[in-house]
Formats: C-alpha cells, sequence, structure tokens
C-alpha cells in the first residue's frame, strides 16, 4: 500500500476502516484525505469507518476535515461513518455550535460497520 | 483576616511560543496537562483544551504567529486555568461580526471566537488594527 500520511488505512470485506490516533494537522490531515480517496478507488469499497475515539479533543479545524473527508468520499460514491466520538467531545462541539451535520455518526466501530453492512449482525 | 473568596491568587504562569503548527498541539497539550491536574473532570479538559486549540490555531493562521500564557489560579474554592493568547498580527477588523460566528476570512468554519466564547466562563478581547490581538480566557474547576 502507498499511503502518503502515517495514518493507517484497513480493509474489512468492502468497507475501510481507519482509526485517527494522532492530529490532524495541515500535511497529515491532508495526506490522510488523499489516502482515503486513492484506497476507495483502489479498493471500490462501498464504505468507510472513520474511528476517532482516540481524539480527546476535536476543535473545529479537525471538525471541518473529518466532515470534508466524508463529503469527498460520497462524492465517490461511498458511504463514511464517523465512529467513536466521546462523550465530551461530542458536548465541546455541540456547545461550540458545530454539530457534524454533513457525516453519518454511529457510536463505535462495531455499529459503524454493520451501518455499512460490512460485518453480519450479532 | 485570610483571602477573599473571589479574590483569585496566581499559582504558576508559563508562556510559551506560537511560530509552528505543532505549537497548537504543545499549548493544547499544556493546557490539559494542568487542568487535569487540578482536577478538572472530562468535559472541563475538552472545552479548556479545544479553546486553547482554536485561539492557539487562530495565533498561528491569523495572527502569524505569537505567544500563549497559561496561568493556574485559585479563588480558594475552586481552581482555574487561565489562557493569554496574543499576536502582533493584523487584528481584526470587523470584531462583531467575528464573535457573531460564521464569519471567516480564511474559508474555514468560522466557529473558533464565538464556540469558545461559550466553552469558557471568562472571555475577552483587545484587538487594534494593525497592532495585533490579545484574547484572554479563563476556566474554573466546579464547585
Ligand atoms: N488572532 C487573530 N488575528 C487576526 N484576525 C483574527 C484572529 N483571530 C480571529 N481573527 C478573525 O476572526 C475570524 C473568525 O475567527 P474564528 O471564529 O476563529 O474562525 P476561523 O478561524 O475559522 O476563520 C477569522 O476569520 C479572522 O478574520
Ligand atoms: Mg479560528
Amino acid at each position: 500500500m502507498s499511503r502518503k500520511g502515517p495514518i493507517p488505512i484497513l480493509r474489512v470485506g468492502n468497507v475501510l476502516l481507519t482509526t485517527i490516533h494522532i492530529d490532524l494537522q495541515d500535511t497529515i490531515a491532508a495526506a490522510f484525505q488523499e489516502d482515503v480517496l486513492t484506497e476507495i478507488e483502489k479498493t471500490g469499497a462501498h464504505g468507510i469507518v472513520v474511528d476517532i475515539s482516540g481524539l480527546d479533543e476535536v476543535d473545529t479545524h479537525v471538525a471541518r476535515i473529518l466532515a470534508e473527508t466524508g463529503a469527498m468520499a460520497r462524492l465517490m460514491g461511498t458511504r463514511a461513518v464517523l465512529v467513536g466520538m466521546r462523550p465530551e467531545v461530542a458536548a465541546t462541539l455541540v456547545r461550540m455550535g458545530y454539530a457534524m451535520g454533513a457525516i453519518e455518526t454511529a457510536l463505535d466501530v462495531d455499529d459503524g460497520l454493520r451501518l455499512l453492512g460490512g460485518r453480519p449482525k450479532g | 483576616m485570610g483571602s477573599l473568596a473571589f479574590e483569585s491568587q496566581t499559582l504558576s504562569s508559563e508562556t510559551m511560543a506560537i511560530d509552528r503548527e505543532e505549537d497548537i498541539v504543545h499549548v493544547r497539550k499544556r493546557a490539559r496537562m494542568l487542568a487535569q491536574a487540578r482536577g478538572f473532570d472530562a468535559f472541563a479538559c475538552a472545552a479548556l483544551t479545544t479553546a486553547a486549540s482554536e485561539l492557539a490555531r487562530n495565533v498561528w493562521v491569523h495572527g502569524g504567529g505569537g505567544q500563549a500564557t497559561l496561568e493556574e489560579l485559585s479563588d480558594g474554592n475552586r481552581f482555574g486555568i487561565r489562557m493569554v493568547f496574543r499576536d502582533q498580527g493584523p487584528g481584526i477588523a470587523d470584531l462583531e461580526r467575528a464573535l457573531q460566528g460564521g464569519y471567516s476570512t480564511a474559508r474555514s468554519l468560522g466557529l473558533g471566537l464565538s464556540g469558545t466564547r461559550r466553552l469558557v466562563e471568562d472571555f475577552a478581547i483587545d484587538t487594534r488594527p494593525g497592532e495585533g490581538t490579545r484574547v484572554t480566557i479563563t476556566k474554573w474547576t466546579r464547585f
């Protein structure tokens, strides 16, 4: 795999799974978005789960990058689901007036995969 | 007699440079360390560190770099963290609009200032065109 950035993207059936474990600064964010789009094209994945359970803080800059990535995936015909947002992160974003309306969300990776049909129920 | 309840005392003060994008992360991580050590809960920590990220990013993106000063406070009952972000950048021409939210001169979300204001107990901004901007925020532990 020829990833440009440090964030791994795994394949689970016909769905992609990526876990964001580092700060999405400008260069990393741009590389991440490119990697996601390249993987979608290469694999023909019909969905991507973006796990942010490792982030204890999401500012409006990171929120925008995540929403943008979801919008880019959607343009390629792929559903993007954001999972694992911590309660305090959700509360902070909503209080700031940002509700991540542009991207689908689910509780955790399992729920996200189920939503995309990447893993059987049970 | 002893100190008055609402007279706050500064317990520590440190200043960090914001010269590179990585410095935003340094400031935010330092703010988290201080807040956690002073007993802020997860929600207050997230609020404080998100505010730190927003304001440090503004210093870097809009102000062309600057400094952040982080202070630990006590009012006798609670601990507080005060943060001062300052730069010698262009200043904010239309402050009212910038504080309203949804307005950005950088084609970003424009929710940094208005959002930060809702995350902290005290928010003050001093900006002069051509001279720079200083934003001061304080967040307290709950009673
Ligand atoms: N430190 C600063 N120096 C100059 N202008 C600033 C500064 N901080 C904020 N601004 C102005 O206020 C606007 C709103 O800021 P903010 O709410 O953080 O949104 P954003 O950073 O997404 O543009 C910015 O677009 C910019 O024009
Ligand atoms: Mg901003």
